[in-house]
């Protein structure tokens, strides 16, 4: 750690030189939510996707379904809309975060 | 049966069961680099200190086979020795038997010999080396968990409590070391987690190493959940054999007094803080020119270095110190600073360990990663902990004290016994850049070179604010003193506060913001 060069860092009442931790250099930026774009809150596969590219959607319908920690959880739609995009087919394995349906 | 006879049975049972799980057992155990049960007590106590209990406990199960299984001692060395002389209790899972797997009479050992450190008053170490409950015994496995886990409450704040992780903790295991004071791990032996790899894996998909997991470097540097690493056991014996010289042996004593030292010279106190307040410095060495013998005993090392903790010594006597290091994100207070901070201060406090502060802290730690993770909660701490402890506080302002920062460093706001400021010091609301941008923003925008102007105010600010007089002017700083007389003066402030007594509010127990 003592060989690590030293940056700048800026804070409320200045600038100053310092070392920078791992923690703070990988920590995530912010994103703003879009409520649009549905993403998975949790890894697992998915079981079976109720919806298609174009279809118009209530919000409550249920789009898809992600199986995971052993509960079949119904990806229901956020808002009305026409789905734009679904970035899954039925059986992949999402990462939680991992875009899953588009609703515009 | 003859005298004789007896005698040679005892030798013979005895013999059988300290052997623990076997040539085979233990030759696996030594290959993987680990110590046997009863090395590690041997070479951790003084020598020929330790006198073993329930060495003749057997298991009770009968389920799964069980009935006709010995385990030797039911897989854990309990009993008591001494370190430098002084009594300590002890027990060490042997992964030799049964995995060192915790049935119902394994939990009985322990939490027998952890009862008889906290009627007895001495620390209590615990050396774990397990594969987890003892699955044949089922429930009666996590009865013991249990009750290991309500003593360890039991124990907190009042006799020493320290775990040594040499194998695998894993699972509800886990949560005896946590609620313990002090946790050891060694590189590439210890290894923590609540769920391994393998259900990491089949339940999210992720790929991850036991030791990228839940290693000692890990559980050290990033979880913070251990607070010394050491690369080999005999490293660590060494560490808890330290560690334990500057404690009391429970809450109603104090540290032996030992024989004072001056700092070593090479520690030149006055021309260790550089001239420009916004080039770092290690604020270690600023400890090892205060303490006795430059000796710094540091807690948590690895763990969030933006703020220091550990144990030194003035005229002989133990104190914990605190101290904010520039080295590292400028010195800011953060998510981890703030945890490592509070739970050291309530330790010190609960072990009548007078604390003293080195403040040099130019604020918290802004961004969404911060605030969402719960920056407030976690900060609030800090306030807590110094506002609720009654043991000696010291604090020595350096040079950035400033907004909230300073008010939670151990400030006169929370208490301090003493707050002495160097020359350097500035103690004021933010930082001069900051606060000339708020309090002069319609002029600087009105200038004609905004940026000269900034400048001109900020050096204005500066001149007038950035500075120990301020504060002193209202009492909140005692008195402004020279590096130099930094050690003499706290060392009388220890003498002085030696028999200090405040009376608290009379209530069950406060609410910390955990």
């Amino acid at each position: 750690m003592s060989e690590q060069q030293f940056c700048e860092i800026a804070l409320e009442g200045g600038t100053y030189e310092t070392r920078l931790t791992k923690k703070f250099t990988q920590r995530k930026p912010y994103e703003k939510d879009d409520p649009r774009v549905i993403k998975a809150l949790i890894p697992g596969v998915i079981a079976e996707i109720d919806t298609q590219v174009g279809k118009a959607v209530k919000k409550g319908d249920t789009l898809m379904i992600l199986e995971a920690m052993k509960m079949l959880n119904r990806i229901k739609a956020p808002q009305d809309g026409t789905v734009k995009a679904i970035g899954v087919a039925g059986g992949d394995k999402v990462t939680k975060g991992q875009v899953l349906i588009e609703i515009e | 049966m003859s005298f004789m006879q007896r005698i040679i049975d005892f030798f013979s049972r005895k013999s059988t069961v300290t052997k623990g799980g076997g040539d085979k057992a233990i030759s696996k155990q030594k290959a993987g680099g680990k110590m046997t049960a009863r090395e590690r007590i041997a070479a951790l106590l003084d020598e020929g200190s330790f006198h073993e209990y329930d060495l003749f406990v057997e298991h009770k199960c009968q389920d799964f086979g069980m009935g006709d299984k010995e385990l030797a001692a039911d897989g854990v060395v309990t009993g008591s020795g001494t370190i430098a002389g002084r009594p300590v209790c002890i027990y060490a899972q042997d992964f030799t038997v049964a995995g060192g797997s915790l049935g119902l009479m394994h939990a009985r050992k322990i939490t027998k010999v952890m009862d008889h450190a906290i009627k007895m008053g001495v620390p209590i170490i615990g050396i774990n080396d397990s594969g987890g409950a003892r699955i044949q015994e089922g429930v009666n496995s996590l009865a013991g968990y249990g009750e290991i886990f309500y003593r360890n409450t039991l124990a907190s704040g009042v006799v020493p409590q320290i775990s040594v992780i040499l194998g695998p903790c894993a699972g509800g295991a886990v949560y005896s070391p946590a609620l313990t004071d002090f946790v050891f791990v060694v590189d590439q032996i210890s290894k923590m987690f609540i769920t391994g790899p393998e259900v990491v894996k089949t339940v999210l998909g992720e790929e991850i190493s036991m030791e990228d997991l839940g290693g000692a470097r890990v559980q050290a540097e990033t979880a913070g959940n251990a607070h010394f690493f050491a690369n080999s056991e005999l490293e660590c014996f060494e560490q808890i054999r330290t560690l334990v010289s500057f404690l009391p042996d429970n809450s109603r004593n104090k540290p032996a007094i030992i024989e004072q030292k001056r700092p070593k010279a090479s520690y030149k106190i006055e021309e260790l803080i550089p001239k420009d307040s916004k080039i770092p410095f290690d604020v270690r060495d600023i400890v090892r020119a205060i303490v006795d013998d430059s000796e710094f005993f540091e807690v948590q090392e690895l763990f969030a270095p933006n703020a220091i903790i550990g144990f030194g010594r003035i005229n002989g006597e133990t104190v914990g110190i605190i101290g904010n290091q520039a080295l590292f994100l400028a010195g800011v207070l953060d998510i981890d600073a703030s945890d490592k901070i509070a739970r050291f201060i309530r330790f010190c406090d609960a072990f009548n360990i007078p604390l003293l502060t080195l403040m040099d802290i130019p604020g918290y730690l802004p961004g969404s990663d911060q605030e969402h993770n719960g920056v407030i909660r976690h900060g609030a701490k800090v306030l807590y902990a110094y506002s609720e402890a009654s043991v000696p506080k010291i604090t020595v302002i350096l040079r950035k004290a400033y907004g909230g920062g300073y008010i939670a460093m151990c400030s006169h706001h929370l208490r301090a016994d003493f707050v002495f400021a160097w020359p350097t010091a500035e103690i004021a609301v933010m930082g001069p850049e900051g606060a000339a941008n708020i309090i002069f923003r319609s002029e600087i925008m009105a200038a004609d070179n905004p940026e000269e102007m900034r400048k001109l105010k900020v050096k204005e600010y500066t001149d007038k604010f950035a500075n120990p007089y301020v504060a002193a002017s209202s009492g909140y700083v005692d008195a402004v003193i020279t590096p130099e007389e930094t050690r003499a003066a706290i060392a009388h402030a220890l003498q002085l506060t030696r028999n200090k007594q405040e009376a608290r509010p009379d209530r069950k127990h406060g609410v910390p913001p955990f």
